[in-house]
């Protein structure tokens, strides 16, 4: 018996992602239901049956990872699963698991207090890079070029900062060529890889950063799909420098943002996603007997 | 009408539930809460953990 799937698409805005998302699950005859995660209420004990797969595209982290961890607990498949989302939420469980995997990234760093913040930051040599161990869109990252930069920084986060600036997480400054890349990964498949291009050292399309279309080539392949494996896999934009002749892998992202990407690679981002989640609620459902 | 200055807003072919769209007149940013008849409200702020 075939049955059309239900995708329960979680989001908080219908921005452009979202709305290409949709049309490209519509057209595969996948039925969409739009879930504005500031309104859900989930009584644990009383599983929502409405959906064969949740695709999260929450902008909200938090909720993210609250909302997967509820609907995984009752059997519903998602993308990203949420121990995927968690790890790339999290730059030092990123870090560590790319470490573990022998996936090259920028040499790291953590300490707790700006005293042994320091004392790391000239083990690694200046200059630095210091980030929130959670954040997104560049958001609060600094280059400490010097230890003055970095007493005063260490200083205002440890007396400024939540519980969690409480963490410093540094990285090793690679100088890399004005550009950085993304990879765009979709199950084990590298779709596309776009430059990101700045004159300023944050190579962000969310800080204005130019893209432009990068071959994907065996090295970048291969070390992006190390890098996806070792957070888990699924649909996933992993971020790498040109460290000199090597690729280095900074972060991964597990909500991804593609709309300056689609133009420029010509490849079709959100049909690729669409298709990934019919193949794994389709293949949940087969695991099930549906 | 923009909850900010009063300004019309007109919703553009396509606009959605959920979307933000800019006030012409003062550019605040507003959440499309409905459609028909038109309801916006001021699009909150970016949250820290907002984000890929």
């Amino acid at each position: 018996m075939s049955s059309r799937i239900r995708v329960g698409m979680l989001c908080s805005r219908m921005r452009v992602e979202e709305k290409l998302l949709r049309d490209a699950l519509v057209q595969r005859d996948l039925d969409v239901d739009i879930v504005d995660d500031r309104e859900l209420t989930f009584a644990l004990a009383e599983p929502v049956r409405d959906w064969d797969v949740v695709l999260e595209r929450s902008l909200s982290q938090t909720r993210a990872l609250a909302a997967l961890r509820v609907v995984e607990s009752w059997g519903v498949t998602t993308v990203n699963r949420h121990a995927v989302v968690a790890a790339c939420a999290n730059k030092l469980d990123t870090s560590a698991l790319l470490e573990a995997a022998g996936v090259p990234s920028p040499a790291t760093a953590v300490a707790f207090s700006p005293e042994a913040a320091l004392r790391a930051t000239e083990e690694l040599g200046y200059p630095v890079v210091l980030k929130p161990v959670t954040g997104s869109w560049g958001r609060l990252l600094a280059r400490i070029t010097g230890r003055d930069a970095a007493e005063a920084l260490f200083e205002h986060k440890a007396l400024l900062g939540g519980p969690e600036h409480s963490i410093f997480y540094l990285q090793r400054h690679v100088d890399k060529p004005g550009r950085d890349i993304r990879a765009f990964v979709v199950g084990d498949e590298v779709i596309c890889a776009i430059y990101r291009e700045s004159e300023h050292w944050v190579t962000n399309t969310a800080r204005g950063a130019s893209t432009r279309n990068c071959p994907v080539n065996a090295d970048l392949r291969a070390t992006t799909l190390r890098a996806a494996a070792a957070v888990g896999g699924g649909v996933l934009a992993v971020d790498l420098l040109e460290d000199g002749d090597r690729l280095v892998v900074s972060e991964v992202n597990a909500t991804m943002e593609f709309r300056n990407s689609i133009d420029v690679t010509g490849v079709d981002i959100p049909g690729h996603v669409a298709g990934y989640v019919r193949a794994v609620a389709s293949g949940a459902m087969a695991d099930a007997g549906v | 009408m923009c909850p900010e200055c009063d300004a019309t807003v007109s919703l553009g072919e396509g606009v959605e539930r959920g979307e933000v769209v800019a006030c012409p007149d003062c550019n605040a940013e507003l959440e499309v809460i409905r459609i028909d008849p038109p309801y916006l409200v001021l699009a909150p702020p970016e949250e820290v953990d907002w984000g890929e």
